[in-house]
This record gives C-alpha cells, structure tokens and sequence, in this order.
C-alpha cells in the first residue's frame, strides 16, 4: 500500500428506503486494515441522512446534479479538492457515472483517481442495448426496445414484436410491469414525466429475480462476485433483506461478463432465473450496489478493494465467501440538531 | 430419492438451499425422515422405523411419506436427476 491515509468521496449519501449505496460503500472502507479513511460527502439535498452520520461522513459538500452541467460539476471537484486534497472518488448513482467517467482525466491530471468503466462500456450496457449487449457478450437478455412516444408501444404490441405483460423501465430507475396497453400508457407517463425518454419497453421473463455484485478490474479479471437473492422486497422493489447464495452459474455469469467487456468498476448485475434455470440479463447498474455491505459481510470488501486499484495498488482476486450470509435493513430515526440543518443548508458545507 | 448435495439441515429442522436461499423449517419427524434421506435410506427401512417409533400403521405412513416426498420435489429440494 502506497498510502495509509485517504480522502476519499462518496456520494449517493440518501440512506432513505430507496438508498443510494454511499454508507455500505463507506462502511466497507471504514473497515479497511490497509489504510486509514478521510471521507468526504457529496451530497445532493440537505435531508440526505448521510451528511448527519458523523461516524461515517467526516464532512459534507454540496454538489450541484450533473444535467446542471459537467463544467458545474468539475467546479465545485475543484473547490473541495482545494481544502480537501481529494485522493479518490467514488461516484455512487447511475446519473453521474457519465459526468465522472467524462471528468476521469481531468481528475486523474489534479491526482485525483477514480475506477469507473470507459465510455463504451458504460454506454452498451444501456437498457435500451441489451439486445445487442446480449448478442455481443453471448448472454441470454430479454428483448427491450428503447421508445419516445406511447404510439411506439402501440406499434409494437400491433407488430406482435413484443407481447403482454411487458416491463416499462425509466432510463435510470423505476420499473414497472403492465398487463395490457393501458397499464402501459399509465406507466409510460409516469416514468416520462420523472425520469425523461426514451421509456424502455423490455420483455418480461417469468422466474425468481437474483443479483450478483462483483469488481473488475479493467483487464478482463474479476477481483470478486457475490451472489445475493432479495428475500423482502419494498413497494419500490428495493432489497429490504436478502441471503447470499451458493450458486457457481451465477459466478460463472458473472466472471464471463466481466472477461468479456473487460469491465472496470464496481456492478451489479439483475438476472432473472426461469423455472428451466436458464440466467437472463435483465440490468447492468454500473456501480456497486446499495447492498455491497452484504458482500463485505461475507468476506469480500469489495469497496477496500475498489480505493485499492484506484490508487494503482496490485488486489489478489477474491476467492470465498460466506454463503447463507444475511442482510435485514431497517429504518432508525437519527437526531440532529437544527445548527447542523442550518449550516448545509446556506453554506453547502457540513 | 436423493437430496440436493449442498442442503444445510440443522438439528433444530431449519432447512436452507444455499442455490436459491429458501429456508423451511421442519417438524420433528419431518426432520427424522429428512435424516434418513440424506443417509440414503430407502423407503421400505424408513417405513419399517417409523412404523415401530410412532403409533402409525404401514398404509397411512406411505401415505404421507409420498406426499411429503412429493412436498420436498415441488420445492425442489431433490437432486436434479432424481425429480
């Protein structure tokens, strides 16, 4: 290890219902026995709880949302970098990826490291590509076409190129199953008005939904992979519990993918396993999810070895877990006082 | 009939498939004939036990041995080749 004290940013700091995976990512760096820790939030609002996690945020930035613009965005990297010395960022949301993958370069010239996947990968694995993700990387993948206009649906249905029920997908975040065209119109406008087009129209695969959060490490190599299968899922079908599995085909998923993009960073991948057991594709996040703690659990901190290959540190593959390994999430109410409230608020700055 | 290999059965009956992550939990002589099971008992051995052991006679127990059996399938809790 090159150097045993980080500073290092997170964000994605909205440990609410729906969490962004910021606090499991830092819980996992805050256990590293490689070196020590100075985290540095990013927030984005001021009733994100993680800013007030004093255990686990040392100080919080506001930043501004990456379609406010990258130049904003490298602005503010700029400033806290400044009073910071910003050793590593860890971008934890799907919409800022880009803007960071865009700004790695810059960054890297000030010394400040990132591992996020090249523009390419981060770009193929787009809902809307499966098909051809799929076809590309040999991976079973449901049909999913990326639509602007509920007519787009419509023809679609006619043209008999996809049939009911289907999956209507943000381009983000937000999934929804329709049963026939008018479900579709409802969610095809609820998802357009919060998230934007295209809307994607994917094929539903009936069976059990599994997950595999692995690392990369840009040369074809997967430094580790835990499967995990929610056992409570919320009304926003978030993970509230889930297991770790002893399933080597998932792996073995897992490892090919990765072998085949090359991909570099953090994932998480969403299979769906039909009855016959066959693995279908149905989302890249292409981020550590907001379960990554679960994987710390069971012996792979994926994090601590993710700040490791940013700061070009040579990380020996993972080779074991814990399986039967459990996760159960649970709300708690934080007390904080309203100085605290008031300083984020009109200074930006916790 | 033989179980699925990696199947975790502790001696309280908790049942755990580590290849989809159910977990059941088992009475106590669910429990027993799961343990004869997995030492590779045949049916006929494991009536004749629980026959002598319980106050139950061959027809009835085969009754609900093949229901059980036919529980343990459904859940997919038998070895591949076996359902």
């Amino acid at each position: 290890m090159k150097n045993n004290k980080l500073t290092i940013a997170i964000s994605g700091l909205n440990n609410v219902d729906s969490p962004g995976p910021g606090i499991p990512v830092i819980r996992g760096i805050r256990e590293s026995k490689l070196f020590e820790s100075r985290i540095i939030g990013l927030a984005y609002e001021n009733l994100e709880p993680g800013p007030y996690m004093h255990e686990f945020v040392d100080k919080t930035y506001k930043v501004p949302y990456p379609s406010e613009g990258v130049e904003q965005v490298m602005e503010r990297i700029e400033y806290i970098h400044e009073l910071e010395s910003v050793d590593v960022i860890i971008p934890n949301f799907d919409s800022e990826i880009y803007a960071f993958i865009r700004l790695a370069d810059r960054l890297n010239r000030m010394g400040i490291r990132t591992f996020l996947p090249t523009l390419k990968q981060f770009e193929e694995r787009h809902k809307s590509n499966l098909p051809q993700f799929g076809k590309t990387h040999g991976v079973k993948v449901p049909q999913s076409v990326a639509v602007t206009s509920f007519e787009e649906i419509e023809d679609l249905k006619r043209d008999e190129k996809i049939g009911f029920p289907l999956m209507v997908k943000g381009k983000f975040y937000d999934a929804y199953k329709a049963q026939n065209l008018e479900q579709a119109f409802i969610y095809f406008n609820r998802i357009s008005a919060r998230w934007g087009l295209p809307v994607v129209i994917q094929e539903f695969i009936k069976g059990t939904e599994v997950n595999v959060v692995a690392l990369g490490d840009g040369n074809g190599q997967t430094i580790g992979a835990v499967p995990m299968r929610k056992q409570y899922i919320t009304d926003k079908g978030k993970a509230w519990g889930g297991i770790t599995l002893d399933e080597p085909s998932m792996l073995d998923f897992a490892r090919h993918l990765i072998s085949s993009t090359k991909w570099r960073g953090g994932i998480e991948l969403e299979l769906i396993r039909t009855p016959d057991n066959e693995l279908y594709m149905i989302e890249i996040n292409p981020r550590l999810p907001a379960w990554v703690y679960l994987a710390v659990a069971a012996g792979q901190n994926l994090p601590e070895a993710m700040v490791l290959l940013a700061t070009g540190n040579d990380v020996l593959p993972f080779t074991d877990y814990e399986i039967g390994k459990m996760f159960i999430r649970y709300s708690f109410d934080m007390i904080c006082d309203l100085s605290e409230f008031e300083k984020l608020s009109t200074l930006g700055e916790l | 009939m033989k179980l699925k290999k990696n199947l975790a059965i502790s001696e309280t009956g908790f049942v755990f498939d580590p290849s989809t992550g159910d977990s059941y939990t088992l009475n106590t002589t669910g429990l027993e004939i799961i343990q004869m099971l997995r030492e590779g008992k045949n049916p006929e051995i494991i009536t004749r036990k629980m026959t002598k052991t319980y106050d139950v006679d061959a027809n009835t127990f085969e009754r609900y041995y093949y229901d059980f059996i036919g529980m343990l399938k459904q859940m997919q809790l038998v070895a591949p080749d076996e359902e």
